[in-house]
């Protein structure tokens, strides 16, 4: 009876490993596929050319992608200037002053704005940024991406700041070290490459949105700096190109796509870099 | 001597609880008083008032009088800040920072109150390490993260960090209760060296420990101060019932 039992479990045990293993598995082939697909794709459209040149009319070769690469760092540079401040000083508040009504309303607001659909950020900024201003613009697809960014880095701070332990605050207190100082030189510092990795994974993650930038940032054909004007980026421009019927400007928007990816995994490489660097938490 | 710290009618509490019961006592300058009891008397609560510690936590409140050269630490023209500067603290776990290396460490309460000279701060790092006994072990590896020294290293270490400062006592809440007998014993004989310059309130439950390394005994039960006197007049000759009972280890 009793071996029939143990056969039973052991049974029992191969038949969950199988369906956890298959499962896990499942989610691998996906990511892979999508992955290998993009780099076939994608990865005949990239040179040199590519990578510094303008975009040209359908039909004519040559094209390259500058200006969207440069926008997307412009816009997703104008969403961390502001996200960053404002995500990494709410986390500090909500972990070091956070035992108050005021601060749970915060959190439950900063986590509904988790979870609200990047395009309704999109049109919120469009409201708010685009109309005022009579025109679309890479400040307002900034703002935009902030808005998505701020709750992120916000709970993220807020998690890594009160992971350090309160002796670490008490022996700097001790050292008659006033509190500000304690927060920002010590705590802070204590999980500093926390915070920094998931800086990047939030900025990993807004990189990759079209949705609330297709009527901030809109879209432009020419190389921009300029701020209150238009501009291209790498993700509108994979949603304006793959879309169109022409078959040179669907494969630039492979190439886009393949260069997207290996953006973002740069970035997520330089944030486990972080994470590795000895003296971390 | 000179009483260096007096406390009058020192009450504390944890919400409503009250941990700490009219306690008065003298503290004597450079000399080493020790704080015993069982576990959960007050002891760590009382040595923590005395540095305007306990009230960080929160919920936590505090009562009476701690004079300091003859001024209430608690008086409302007292900066917190300013008293924890002149009255260190040492805590019964080694917390050097963890991601600053040694020399960090030790510099860490200067730097953070504004000194800059890099001469100054390596001259003082030194300073302490070589008082704290840890200098030969450590001056080939001042760059090194401090989590990577011992229990017993890290424990002298947060000492040296302590010292740095140049406070005028020095609290240590049990320092050697997470350490083997080897560290223990660096420890008493670095707090025999360091009261030449200090004065030290030590907390510990280990009662050799405290007549082996302090003039001045108080023994706390359930938050009140049940005898203080002379550590020799203490384990010879306890005035107390209780305090005998506890030392002779009938309880406790």
């Amino acid at each position: 009876m009793d071996s029939f039992v143990y056969l039973k479990r052991r049974i029992i045990n191969k038949a969950m490993l199988f369906f956890s293993y298959a499962s896990a598995l499942i989610g691998v082939v996906v990511l892979f596929l999508i992955l290998f697909h993009i780099i076939v794709k994608g990865i005949t459209s990239i040179n040199l050319h590519f990578l510094i040149r303008l975009p040209t009319p359908p039909g004519e070769p040559g094209g390259g992608i500058a200006n969207a690469i440069i926008g997307s760092f412009i816009v997703v540079g104008i969403a961390s200037l502001i996200a960053i401040p404002v995500g990494v000083m709410s986390g500090i508040y909500l972990s070091e002053f956070g035992e108050n009504k005021f601060a749970s309303i915060i959190r439950y607001f900063a986590d509904v704005l988790n979870g609200i659909p990047s395009i309704v950020t999109g049109i919120v900024a469009y409201m708010f940024v685009v109309l005022p201003m009579h025109r679309f613009s890479a400040l307002a697809g900034g703002i935009a991406l902030s808005i998505l960014m701020i709750p992120i880095i916000t709970r993220t701070t807020e998690e890594l700041v009160r992971m350090v332990p309160d002796t670490i605050r008490e022996a700097a207190l001790a050292l008659g070290v006033p509190q500000w100082k304690v927060i920002l030189l010590v705590v802070l510092r204590t999980a500093s490459t926390s915070i920094i990795t998931g800086i990047m994974l939030a900025v990993a993650r807004v990189g990759g949105e079209t949705a609330p930038l297709l009527f901030t940032a809109f879209n432009n054909s020419f190389m921009s700096f300029k701020l209150d004007q238009p501009i291209s980026t790498m993700t509108v421009l994979i949603y304006n190109y793959a879309s169109s019927p022409y078959p040179d400007w669907n494969s630039i928007a492979w190439g886009t796509a393949f260069l997207l990816i290996l953006i973002v995994l740069i970035v997520n490489i330089i944030s486990k870099m972080f994470t590795y660097k000895k003296y971390s938490l | 001597m000179a009483k260096k710290l007096v406390i009058e009618h020192l009450n504390a509490w944890f919400d409503n609880i009250q941990a700490l019961k009219d306690i008065n006592l003298d503290i004597e300058e450079n000399s080493v008083t020790a704080v015993i009891g069982p576990s959960g008397c007050g002891k760590t609560t009382f040595v923590r008032c005395l540095n305007r510690i306990h009230e960080v936590v929160d919920k936590a409140k505090v009562s009476g009088k701690v004079l300091l050269d003859g001024k209430d630490i608690y008086s409302s023209d007292m900066d917190p800040v300013l008293v924890r500067r002149r009255i260190g603290m040492v805590f019964q776990k080694p917390n050097p920072f963890p991601t600053m290396s040694i020399f960090e460490n030790v510099a860490a309460g200067l730097k953070l109150n504004g000194l800059k000279k890099k001469n100054e701060l390596a001259d003082a790092v030194e300073r302490s390490l070589k008082m704290a006994a840890l200098w030969d072990e450590v001056k080939d590896k001042l760059y090194k993260s401090a989590m990577a020294l011992s229990g017993g290293q890290q424990q002298r270490l947060c000492i040296a960090r302590t010292i740095a400062l140049e406070p005028e006592i020095i609290l240590m809440d049990e320092p050697a209760s997470a350490l083997d007998p080897i560290s223990t014993a660096h420890i008493e004989e670095l707090i025999q060296q360091i009261k030449e310059k200090y004065t030290i309130v030590i907390v510990t439950h280990n009662m050799q420990q405290a007549a082996r390394v302090s003039d001045y005994t108080g023994f706390f039960l359930l938050g009140e101060l049940i005898e203080f006197n002379k550590t020799s007049d203490i384990f010879t000759n306890p005035k107390d019932k209780r305090t005998e009972d506890y030392i002779t280890g009938r309880f406790g």
